[in-house]
Order: C-alpha cells, then structure tokens, then sequence
C-alpha cells in the first residue's frame, strides 16, 4: 500500500505546500506589489510653462528661454569626432573626456549631461550635424529669461528647490525650481501652476518602454498665471539710472490704490545674471559684496531714522490732539533749551516766530520740539502721552510690516511706554528725554517703503491701501485683500500740512525739486546716522531724504527717496525725487542740467570713507 | 478508435489542452511586443510555440492511432537511438547557454534530453515487465540502474545538470515496482541529512545523528533481543562521513554560485541584486499578483521585462502576476490531477509495461512540477527546468506531448489487455 500511495502522497502534500506558499507571497503580503510598482512604473512630472511677469502697462518684463543640454546615453555612443564636437560645443577635449567618464560611471543605459545650457546659436549649429553623434541628444529645459536689465528685487528670481523647501512643502521634489525672491516666491504657487503626473511603463534596464495601463492614471497639469505687476517698468528703470553710484532706496506709490510704481535699491543689478551657465559665480559675486549689498533691498529692508519728513506726522497729531492750532506760533533762538542745559539747534535765525506752515516748509526744530512735547504732557503721565503718540503713528502703517505682497520686509520701530520703561528706571523718563522723536531722529527708524506709504496717506487726506506690487493675475483674482486704512488723523486737519508742504517746495528747503506746471508737496529730511569703526561709534555723513506727492490736488504719485550719506535731503533726495515725478507725471524730464548732475553724480568716495582705514571727515 | 474496448482518457486529454493553451497565452504575455502582435509570426517565440504545438498535436494523432505493441516491440530502438543522438551530440550538436545539448537545422533546435524521459521510461517499462526481471534482485537492479544512469551521464557531460536531475523521478517508478524499502529510506535520509548539515551547524548535526541512532538501537534491543550494536554503528560511522563529506563539498568543491543558490533558497542569504535577482523578481511579480492578479497583458514585472527567462524557466511568475493567486492555484490544481490521474488509472492496468510506463509519466510530470514552480516562488533552488505545457521550447513541448499520448495509447486499452 505503501508503494502505491507514496507519490500520490508527496503529489497531495507539494500541492498543498504550493497553495500555501502561494497564499502567503500572493494574498497575505502587500510588500510585493509595491515592490513590484516601485520597479515598474515611473512617475514623472509634467511642468507647465512658468507665467510671464509683465508691468503696469502689460510690458513683458519676464519670459522663459529654452536652454539646451546636450545628453549622452553611453551605451549608445559610438566612435565619434571629438574634436569637431570640442568645437561645435566650445569645450575643451578634457572637459568632454571627464565628462563621458563620469556619464558612463553613472549608468551606461540612463542619460547624463555631457554639456550644460549650449546657446540657441549652438543649439540650431549642432542640431544639424546631431547625426554624426550616435547616442547623443539634446534636452530642452526651460529658463527664465529677463526682458528687462532693471527690477530685480521686485522680479526676484528662481532656483532649485534645496532641503529645507523639501521638507517644508510635499509639493516639491528634487531639482524642480521654486521662487526664492520677489514676486517669484510670493505669486509662486500662481507663477508655477500645478504640475500634472504620467505614470510610464519601464523595463528591467530601467527604459521607458510606453505608458502605463494607457496613461489612466495620468494627471494634467494646471497651467500656471500670468502677472501683472502695478510697477511701471520705465519709472522703475529710470530711478535705478538716477542712482546709479548711489547707496539708498526710492519707492514710489500711486495714493489712490497703494499700488508701487517703482521700488529701487541701489546699488541693483541686471536679473539677467542670475539665470544660466554663470548662475551660481554671479551670485557668489553679489552675495560676497558686503558693502554694497545689492541683494540687500534697501527699500523694504533698511530701517533708517526718518529725519525730517517725520514732522510731518508729528504735525498731525498735535492738530488731532489739540495742543496746536495751524495759527500757534513759537519763537524760535537758533533753537531752545528743551531741559535745563540742553539745547537743541536750529537753522532759523535768532527770533524767528513761525507758524505751523512756516514750522514745516523752514523745517523749525524749535517748533516741532515744543509742539511734541504738548503732546506728551497732554496726558498726566509720559506713558499715556507716548503711547497715544504710538497710536496715531500706528494708524500710518509705522512700526509693523506693511502687510505688502514682498516676501521681505522690516517692521521699524515706534517706541512706545513699554520701550522707554526698558530704557529707563521707569518714571525717570519724561518728554525731554525723548525730544529727538519730535524731529525724526531718535529712537524711531523707519524703512523707505514705510516713508512713502505715510506719504501717501497725507496725499490722500487721511488714509491709504496697503501698498502691494502686483496689479491683477491673468484669469485670476488677487486673494491678498489691500484694503483702505484709514488714519486716526481728521481729514482737516491735512490741508493745512499739505499747504506746508507745497511752501516747502515752493520757497522753503526744497526749491530745486520745483517742477514747472505741476504742484508738488514735499518735505525735506537730513537724519545724522553712525557706524562702528573698530568698535568705535563714529558718525558718519547725514543721510539725504526727501518725500514728496503731486500733483496737490487728486494727487497720482508719492515718493520716499533715501540717499545714504549723501548730506542734506535738498542735495540728492530732492532732485532725484522730483525727476522722477516729473517723468512719471509728464513722460520727459524737461530739466536736462538737473537730470545730467543726478545721472552723473556719485557718492563712491563719500562710501569709501569709513572702510579706508584713514580718518575722515563728514558733511563736505 | 470507435472500438468499445479503446477508451480515450478525455479528462487528461483537455487538461492538455488547458495546458498547452495557457502556456501559449503566457508567452504571448512575456514575450509581448506592441509592435509585433501577430500570433502566428514565426520569429517571435509564441509562434514557434504555435508551431510547434501544431507539429505536437500531429504527433499527438499519429501515437494515437499507433498499435499499442508498437512501444513495447521497438522501445529498446527507441532507447537505442536516443542513446546515439545523445552521443552524437558531441561531435555534432550545437552549443546553447554554454550547453551542448542542441541538434539545430535551418532555424529548429531540437533538445534530445527532453526525448531521452520517453526512451527511458519506455526501457524500464520494458525490463521491469520482463518475466526474468526481478527488482528484489541486484543483477535486476543494476540492469534497471545502468539503463537510467547511461543517458543521466551523457546529459550530465552537456552538461546540463537540472535535465539529470529529472532522471531521480524514475525512484518513484522502481519503489512503486518493488525496490526494497531501505533503499527509500536510505535517499530519504540522505537528502534530510543534506539539508540539515546546510541549515543546522555541524557539532548539532553530527550529535542529533549519533543521539538519534544510539536511540533507535535501545528501542530495538527492548523489542527484539537479538538486536547487534554492529549495524547501528557502521551506520553512525557512514551517515557521519557522509555528513562530513557533504559539508566538505559542499564549502570546498562547490563554487560560489552554487552555495549562493541553496542558501538563497534556505534563507540563509539575502541578496536581491545579484545571484538572488531572478529568484527576488520572480517573488515580486507572482506577490503582487494578489487575489485576481494584474489582468492579461497587464503584469508590469512581466511587461518590464524584470524576470529573466521569463517565457522559459520562469513562466510561473507571469501566471502568477498575471492571473494572481486564483490563476496559479488552478494551474497547480490542473498538475496535481493530470498527476494523480495517470497514478490512479496506472493501478487499474494489467499490463506491467503499460503500468510502468504509466507510473514513469507521473512521476516526470511530478519532478519538473515540483522543482520548476518550488524554484519559482523560492522552496526550491533555482535548477532550470521547463514547466511541462507551459514553458517556451520546442523540444519540450513536443516531447511532454510525446510522453503523454503514449500513456493515452497505452490507458486507451487497459480494458483489453488480452488483445495485447
């Protein structure tokens, strides 16, 4: 019996030992199928086109470029003349031989690079001749191209993802490019679109032998929007040019929208550098410039002492508050005492009794000394003064991020009780210990963007939107809500101020922005500035500062322009500022000898001062 | 054929068929190319796979149609001439994979090992019903011996070591014949003792053995008195040098290759890349077939081409991934019946030789079943052999063919077998 049943026996018993086997590789283990799509099916991205960026006036300032780079398969690579290709591509036989090596080192059946971003010139001479390079091709990737030499900190620019984006956001994977500056980082997710997915079908070489099942579960990809920025890319070139040599910021706002016309930093560079072949050098270079900083966006970035300009807003609150009427007068001695032995100075001369219009257009420190002191001793205690002082600063947009679509920005500083309680024993502080806030020059700093957004506010008699510097996003809505804020300044108690300004222009210290036909208001600005030197604290030239809107009435323009070191606000801020209303409001600039001494007019040696190692001397 | 007495084994005759067709299904799947999709393209491999079936089922015809007599008259020719078509091999076969084991004319390459189970099966029938032939004899023995080990060397010198291994089936036939106990429980024991001297570390082996043995003797000597230690001791000693040997071969004479196969395959060894990359890819594909499998055509392991061999050796994992575990389990289903029916039915006949022959066809089947699908799915180490019906080869397909339908020619008659 034995006999008989003994390969029935081991027949029943490995069938039986199959199915089991079966059920547990087939049915009780996933791994395998993910293994086995993991080896089987890839999954690439398919990228729409990057959005174009264009100006206020729909003038392309952003496209993409196709880029080229010639890639080999070893395997398929045939005996070729190297030498006619060294020439073709412009690289050197060693370069060409290394990089064969490393491409065959890496795979012999995968793609590498062999020669990275050819030129289109390259592109279409090679691409006659490609037959004679058996196993080469060449890849079309796609680049931004800049239209414009000028706007780089507001275009920003792209690069590759790196591990911190990977981590932050699921979105990304290695190699995908993703905005780092400007507008490219803030409007990325519309810039991009959304890439799509198509599964492929790969072999055991690890070759794309067709879609798989069809492409079923392939996903398009959304395309990606179009921008529209509110800069004016003219306004915007001409201002770089106006600073050429020149350290500071200008930001220019329309006062009815809170759209920014021009946002400068100098010293700027061509957004051209940062795209291509010489990408990461250029970088390197500008990164490495410490003391020009030009990725360094002075006009969101830099956190200045307002000087002068800021009179203006003290103005206003005296008038809200009212410890002032437009008619109080105070005499003025080439200045005062403020405290028993503390005198601050003045340029008005021995006697001078101003009211609040000749207050601002002679810029009196006097005046606005005494008058921010009311303000202050309006309250029973400093705290209460400051702090309400705080308030209405607060109510300009002052000591807080704007709220702009930038990617970058400062928030300034408005001291309030808190941070004299800091400073000070409390109750050991009291207004004359915090005068220098009545003239723009103590604790208080400001940037450039923040300088022109007040601007704009008391261009439109009492409130402004919040600046932004993209106008509206092709087959889409802006999602960012740049509301109207309105100031707890009453409206009328801003003629008045505005009507100082105008004087300012029109007999005060700004004369030379006068601009035949058109009514500008502005106001001047000098603000004493330090560095350290070896660990010593040593004043440096005043920073020169102007801010300004026209016309009076329906005003279309204001403007903050910040020189460094370049003395007194009349000597470059003005000019410069009133250039630039001029072109933006009339389309030329009539005043040619004005334009000349700001094109050609530089600050270089008053910035190599503090790094030359001599002693120097300011304000020359 | 519409004779009472001439009846058909229709059952094993549409599991042919199943077979047959499925195998060719498969390779159609594994071998599948968008741009040729052409069936009957006789360069591609699922049309010679047609082909050849076309050429199987003439054969098929022609056996059927054969006199019964006609197998056991000329069986000795038939082994004769596989005998000298093996031998003429050397001078004038064809190298293949670094075997010569191929006759090839004007594109047909024809494997006589596969043809070589038939003559072998059909001369042991021939002895072992022969009168004068006794198992229980070592004379007979021998005879039977050297009529299976003369064509086992000739492959072995191809060499091509998974057909002589196929050649161990024929233990099933003499055991089932009368082969004396002890020399089962001799293999039996001596293949247990193989793999536990390459699972096990040797002081274990060498002390269950010595434990084992010494035990069994105690027993014995309380049943029966008369038991002798001498016996148990020389089996100690030689199963010990066997042990000892088999360890010594198997770290000293085996190359790498070889012990990288075998602890593959006892989990001794993870390595996906290399020598374990068919055997991983092949548990890849058939493990993520699931319950229902990828659909036809749809096996991306298959389409990606990531089991190598994938139409030959390793077909399994196609059904498998393809088909999923409902797909495979039917296919095991179908062998394990084809097997146990021509085993069931072999009882039934009267004539030894048809019996022999009978039993020499299962276990075949049983063999290359077992070591290709065991391979497969990784319980047995990787020896190539074809699934019978299923895998892609000519040779094999007509030759399993052969096999089979000269078991139906025999079975058709068991009812008459005084017509013989």
């Amino acid at each position: 019996m034995m006999r008989i049943g003994l390969l029935r026996g081991v027949t029943v018993i490995v069938a039986f030992l199959f199915l089991y086997k079966l059920l547990q590789l087939q049915v009780f283990n996933s791994n395998y199928r993910v293994l086995s799509e993991n080896n089987a099916v890839l999954e690439i991205a398919k990228y729409p086109e990057r959005g174009f960026i264009f100006d206020r006036n729909g003038r392309l300032m952003v496209s993409n470029q196709p880029a080229y780079d010639v890639m080999i398969i070893p395997e398929n690579v045939s005996p070729f003349d190297t030498i006619a290709f060294c020439e073709l591509v412009d690289i050197s036989k060693k370069e060409l031989t290394q990089n064969l090596i490393k491409a065959r080192r890496y795979s012999k059946r995968l793609p590498s690079v062999v020669v990275n971003q050819i030129s289109k010139e390259t592109y279409a001479k090679l691409q006659e001749q490609m037959w004679k390079f058996e196993g080469f091709f060449i890849q079309k990737k796609s680049l931004r191209e800049y239209r414009v030499p000028h706007a780089s900190n507001v275009l920003g620019y792209v690069s590759e993802v790196n591990r911190n984006d990977l981590e932050r956001d699921a979105y990304y994977n290695l190699g995908e490019i993703i905005g780092r500056q400007g507008v490219e980082k803030s409007y990325e997710n519309k810039l991009r679109g959304v890439k799509g997915k198509s599964f492929l079908q790969k072999d055991r070489f690890n070759r794309i032998i067709g879609p798989y099942k069809e492409g079923l579960y392939d996903v398009t990809p959304v395309p990606s929007k179009d921008l529209y920025l509110t800069l004016d890319s003219d306004l915007q070139a001409y201002g770089e040019a106006l600073m050429q040599n020149k350290r500071g910021g200008i930001v220019a706002i329309e006062p009815a929208t809170g759209e920014v016309l021009a946002l400068v930093n100098a010293p700027s560079y061509d957004p051209g550098l940062l795209v291509g072949r010489k990408r990461s050098s250029n970088y390197t270079k500008l990164a490495n410039d410490t003391l020009s900083k030009p990725l360094f966006d002075r006009g969101l970035l830099a956190q200045y002492p307002p000087g002068s300009p800021f009179k203006t807003l003290n103005a206003l609150i005296a008038l809200q508050e009212g410890v002032i009427s437009p008619d109080t007068k105070f005499t003025c001695n080439k200045g005062h005492y403020y405290a028993r032995g503390a005198f601050m100075e003045c340029h008005c001369s021995y006697g001078t009794r101003n009211d609040l219009y000749e207050a601002i257009h002679e810029s009196c420190n006097t005046y606005f000394s005494i008058t921010y002191r009311r303000i202050i001793e309006k309250y029973e205690t400093p705290e209460e003064g400051v702090d309400q002082w705080k308030e209405h600063l607060k109510s300009f947009g002052l000591g807080n991020y704007l709220g702009y679509d930038l990617p970058i920005g400062r928030p300034g500083l408005v001291p309030g009780a808190n941070y004299y309680n800091r400073a000070y024993p409390p109750g050991q502080w009291k207004a004359p210990t915090i005068i220098s806030n009545a003239i723009g020059q103590g604790e208080i700093l400001t940037t450039p963007i923040q300088l022109a957004n007040f601007t704009a506010a008391i261009a439109n008699r009492g409130y402004y939107y919040t600046p932004h510097f993209v106008k509206r996003i092709e087959g889409d809505s802006i999602q960012k809500n740049f509301t109207k804020k309105i100031t707890s300044i009453d409206p009328k108690h801003f003629e008045v101020v505005i009507d100082g300004m105008e004087k300012v222009i029109q007999k005060g210290t700004a004369r030379i922005a006068r601009i035949p036909g058109i009514e500008v208001c502005g106001k001047t600005g000098t603000a004493e500035n330090f560095t350290r030197i070896d660990g010593e604290v040593v004043q440096l030239t005043d920073h020169s500062i102007f801010v300004a809107f026209a016309p009076k009435e329906n005003p279309k323009i204001a403007i903050a322009v910040f020189i460094e070191n370049g003395y007194w606000g009349a000597r470059w801020a003005a000019p410069i500022a009133s250039l630039m209303i001029e072109d933006y409001l009339t389309g030329e600039v009539k005043r040619k000898w004005l334009e000349n001494r700001m094109l050609e007019g530089s600050l270089t040696e008053e910035y190599l001062k503090p790094v030359s190692g001599k002693s120097f001397a300011i304000n020359e | 054929m519409n004779n009472q007495n001439y009846r058909i084994d229709w059952i094993s005759v549409i599991i042919y068929f199943c077979l047959v067709s499925f195998g060719i299904a498969n390779i159609y799947s594994s071998t599948y190319d968008e741009n040729n999709t052409y069936l009957f393209n006789f360069n591609r491999p699922v049309g010679k796979q047609v082909l050849f079936f076309g050429v199987s089922l003439m054969s098929a015809l022609f056996i059927i149609y054969s006199p019964t007599k006609f197998f056991e008259r000329f069986s000795s020719l038939i082994y004769l001439i596989i005998i000298l078509l093996l031998i003429g091999l050397f001078p004038f076969g064809s190298t293949i994979s670094g075997a010569r084991s191929w006759y090839v004319f004007g594109g047909v390459s024809l494997q006589p090992a596969e043809f070589a189970k038939i003559a072998v099966g059909l001369a042991v029938a021939k002895l072992l019903s022969e009168h004068q032939t006794n198992i229980k004899e070592f004379r007979s023995i021998g005879q039977v011996l050297f009529v299976i080990l003369l064509p086992m060397l000739l492959i072995l010198l191809q060499p091509d070591a998974g057909s002589v291994l196929v050649f161990g089936a024929f233990l099933f036939v003499l055991y089932r014949e009368g082969l004396n106990h002890l020399y089962l429980y001799l293999i039996g024991g001596l293949i247990f003792l193989f793999i536990l001297t390459l699972i096990a570390p040797i002081p274990f082996v060498y002390s269950a053995l010595i434990t084992f043995l010494i035990a069994l003797f105690f027993i014995s000597k309380k049943m029966n008195r008369k038991a002798r230690f001498l016996p148990y001791f020389m089996v100690i000693f030689l199963s010990s040098a066997y042990v000892y040997s088999v360890d010594y071969i198997f770290n000293e004479i085996f190359e790498q290759r070889h012990r990288d196969r075998f602890n593959i395959v006892l989990g001794k060894e993870v390595d996906t890349q290399g020598i374990g990359y068919n055997l991983n890819q092949s548990k890849i594909a058939i493990g993520s077939g699931g319950w229902n499998g990828k659909g036809y055509l749809q096996g991306t392991q298959t389409k990606g081409g990531f089991v190598p061999e994938q139409h030959t050796d390793y077909i399994f994992s196609t059904v498998g991934e393809e088909w999923g575990f409902f797909g495979s389990a039917l296919l095991v289903l179908l062998f394990t019946i084809l097997i146990l029916r021509i085993l069931f039915r072999a009882e039934h006949q009267k004539n030894v030789f048809a019996r022999v022959y009978a039993y020499s066809v299962a276990s075949i089947f049983f063999i290359h079943f077992f070591i290709n699908v065991g391979m497969s799915i990784g319980i047995v180490p990787t020896i190539g052999i074809p699934l019978p019906f299923i895998s892609y080869g000519g040779s094999s397909l007509l030759a399993f063919t052969c096999l089979l339908f000269i078991y139906i020619n025999l079975d058709a008659k068991r009812l008459n077998e005084s017509n013989l």
